[in-house]
């Protein structure tokens, strides 16, 4: 008998997000990424196009991180005061394409720093690395109103990725991202209905769908991973059928989320059945990567280089069918 | 497919006899429908009809058994694409290979190394499924291993090999302990067949692509052979996905029986990482059996925590009783901790105040398995509903202070909360991790 395979027809396409601007785009960067464009669901090439594959951000803060664990001080805890040595060396001595700095420094309890010298610290940054950015706030909301804006503007013509916008507080940040032509990350509590919501607001204040960057808010592999995974396959579902208000590129903050659990971190004298901790921080850090790229991540912020360097290999490999 | 009562009813003798137990053929059909009885009850069915009726009433994905007793494996009677639609019902079975060319001591350490992966969380054992010896040498040692193995593991165990004249051997030393036998090809299945009917060992079949496969499974159910996996052979990780997605939507979409069975996946990859990355992609995606080379506690625990993940009823989350647990030796002066009975939000709290050594009672409070946040923003871990369970179970009988310790992600109720209970309100850590510091500072 013959074996008729059974294919899927989508009609629907997530938009392609462009992060960087070239100098033929009028910025400054050596190259821009592009991520999103999917006509069919993770790795299934035969049924629609995968034109962009899964880049990956690395995570620098402009504060030295206090819950860092040893593993990710050992590797970059003399950069901690310096992080603009930080970011050159995630670029020159790990090849990074693409970095996400945290303007950690912003925050009440790590300094303080105002929107004006957050916005020279991005004007600095731009200088040092050629490589596109993503620019997170330090999760005070008030402060971010600030400093966000700032840096959209010091960057401005660079074509960032910059967040977080969330339901309660997006306007600001939309506005000031649409004037200086960055694209916006949308964040929403692992909820579709919110994210829907959340794009639509945001295009509304005239940043179009195609410059939206959904954060699904993951949990860490044994932490909640299969909320976000199944929020995630839900949406691309609901997309590559025609809804154009979920169909962005989804954003997965892999680092944070997994080198603060407890099997990336405790170390083996306290649980010797759980192996070696090296090892086991750096796999929390990359299964839960695997895991999301099967669910359809599309820009992954990562922390330590070995995973990134073997999810970078392993995106390489699901590229060869 | 699965039939309607009407359909049912069509293919029944019609004549209301009663000696199903039911008074007309129509409400038996309607039963039969719900699978509330067994086609059996009624005497007059046609052998056509209940043909018809027996297949269209099979899982479209066979559940298939490896192993005896405790540790026996069943997978399969998966029945839907994404875990969203319902859940996927039967984790994965996670294996190890061993080559039968490695030492005896060799292999002895192997399995200790094996016996030890064993894990606890959020309430539930994680364990390792398989052994999977693999023939390298002739057929007299492969038989010695395989006697060596079988005496020292309780699990399952998996023959891979061509040769029938060792696998005979080798299944004669596992008589009736329904093994794994890779694998039967389009060349070889003839030989190895009739030694999985004999030995009621579970039958992979393999073949490069889907077509072969569903002949080659077709041809072994002539043969009388009904446990069945699928293998598609060496791929890229993509095609492999391509298979194995294809495989389960032909089964459950197309009921296509002949690839209606479980799938195997083995991977060839020395790099522990790069190996696990490539089993969790099969975990994610419709893998039944996956087989592992490395032995390494980190990486194990990590893919069984996937699996419990992508297995976990997405209806259903994990819950715990609600109840107040005392933890270590505890006294009317211990601190109380409240959280909800979302098994992850309690077992980390309980892991963290462990690791405190502080003597501490957890209240989890039912929020209906949801966790702190999300049960905050359904208004299932309100200030009301706190001070009643506070009340209910009995926590001002148990200790001689008024102070409640609340996670600091609901800081914001600790007010109202004050006000509602009477009790003092002390708003602890965000994160987990905080917790011992913050016992032993209190
Ligand atoms: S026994 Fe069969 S024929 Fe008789 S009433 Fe029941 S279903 Fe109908």
């Amino acid at each position: 008998m013959a074996q008729d395979l059974m294919l899927e027809k989508w009609s629907g396409k997530i938009s392609t997000v462009t992060i960087g601007a070239t100098i033929a785009d009028g910025g400054t960067r050596k190259h821009s990424i592009k991520i999103g464009g999917e006509k069919s669901l993770p790795n299934l090439f035969k049924e629609g196009a995968i034109p962009n594959k899964t880049q990956i951000a690395f995570e620098i803060w402009d504060a030295p991180p206090t819950d860092w664990p040893d593993e990710l001080n050992k590797i970059y805890g003399s950069y901690y005061k310096d992080p603009i040595t930080w970011a050159k060396t995630c670029v020159e001595k790990y090849k990074a394409t693409c970095l996400c700095v945290r303007l950690q420094a912003a925050h009440p309890d790590f300094g303080n720093k105002t929107a004006q010298q957050e916005a020279q610290f991005i004007k600095e940054l731009l200088k040092a690395v050629a490589v596109p950015l993503v620019i997170i706030g330090c999760g005070d909301d008030s402060k971010d109103s600030l400093i966000l804006p700032a840096c959209s503007e010091a960057a401005k013509g660079e074509i960032c990725l910059i967040g977080s916008a969330v339901q309660n507080n997006y306007k600001t940040l939309a506005a000031a991202l649409s004037a200086d032509g960055h694209n916006i990350i949308a964040e929403s509590p692992i909820d579709i209905n919110i994210a829907k919501q959340l794009n639509i607001l945001i295009s509304d204040m005239g940043l179009p769908l195609e410059k939206i960057v959904i954060n699904p808010t993951i949990g860490a592999l044994g932490y909640g991973l299969e909320y976000a995974y199944s929020i995630m396959e839900r949406a691309r579902l609901a997309a590559l059928s025609g809804d154009k208000t979920v169909a962005s590129p989804f954003i997965c903050f892999v680092g944070q989320e997994s080198w603060q659990v407890k099997e990336a971190k405790a170390n083996a004298e306290e649980f010797p059945a759980w192996g070696k901790e090296t090892e086991r921080g750096i796999i929390w850090e990359i299964l839960t990567a695997t895991a999301l790229i099967q669910a359809g991540a599309d820009l992954l912020v990562m922390r330590h280089p070995l995973a990134i360097e073997k999810i970078n290999k392993y995106i390489e490999e699901l590229y060869q069918c | 497919m699965a039939f309607s009562g009407l359909d049912i009813y069509k293919l029944l003798p019609k004549t209301n006899c009663r000696e199903c137990g039911f008074a007309t053929c129509l409400a038996f059909a309607m039963q039969l429908a719900k699978k509330a009885v067994s086609i059996d009850k009624c005497p007059y069915l046609s052998p056509e009809a209940k043909k018809v009726l027996e297949s269209s009433s099979l899982p479209p994905i066979k559940l298939i058994t490896i192993g005896t007793g405790e540790q026996k494996l069943e997978i399969g009677n998966e029945s839907v694409m994404f875990r969203h639609e319902e859940k996927f019902h039967r984790p994965c079975g996670l294996g190890f290979v061993i080559d039968d060319s490695l030492t005896d001591s060799e292999i002895k350490d192997k399995l200790a190394r094996i016996a030890k992966l064993s894990f606890e969380r959020v309430g539930q054992k994680l364990d390792v499924n398989l052994v999977a010896l693999k023939q390298v040498k002739d057929a007299k040692r492969f038989t010695e291993a395989v006697k060596l193995v079988s005496g020292l593991t309780t699990l399952p165990i998996g023959l891979i090999s061509e040769d029938s004249t060792a696998l005979k051997d080798a299944l004669i030393t596992l008589k009736d302990k329904r093994a794994l036998i890779y694998r039967a090809t389009k060349e070889n299945f003839t030989q190895i067949a009739p030694l999985a009917k004999e030995f009621k060992a579970t039958l992979v079949a393999s073949a490069p692509d889907l077509n072969s496969l569903s002949t080659l499974t077709q041809e072994l159910n002539k043969l009388g052979i009904e446990e069945i996996m699928l293998d598609t052979g060496n791929k890229t990780i993509s095609e492999k996905i391509w298979d194995l997605t294809q495989i389960r939507r032909l089964a459950l979409k197309k009921s296509n029986r002949s690839l209606g069975f479980p799938a195997i996946t083995l991977i060839n990859k020395a790099d522990p990482y790069e190996e696990a990355m490539e089993a969790a992609s099969y975990i994610c995606k419709y893998s039944g059996i996956i087989l592992l080379r490395n032995i390494e506690a980190w990486q194990t625990l990590a893919l069984l925590t996937l699996r419990q993940n992508i297995y976990t009823d997405p209806q259903k989350p994990l819950q715990i009783e609600p109840k107040l647990y005392p933890i270590g030796a505890t006294n009317d002066k211990s601190p109380v901790l409240i959280t909800t009975n979302f098994s992850l939000s309690y077992f980390t709290v309980l892991g963290e105040v462990e690791a405190s050594k502080v003597p501490t009672y957890i209240l989890s409070v039912d929020t209906e398995g949801m966790s702190v946040l999300t049960a905050w923003a359904a208004e299932k871990f309100t200030p009301d509903k706190i001070s009643d369970t506070v009340n209910k179970l009995g926590v001002k009988e148990t200790v001689s202070h008024n102070r409640l310790i609340i996670p600091g992600y609901v800081a914001m109720m600790s007010g109202e909360l004050e006000e509602k209970s009477g009790w003092q309100i002390i708003v602890g850590p965000k994160e987990a991790s905080g917790i011992p510091s913050f016992l032993r500072n209190l």
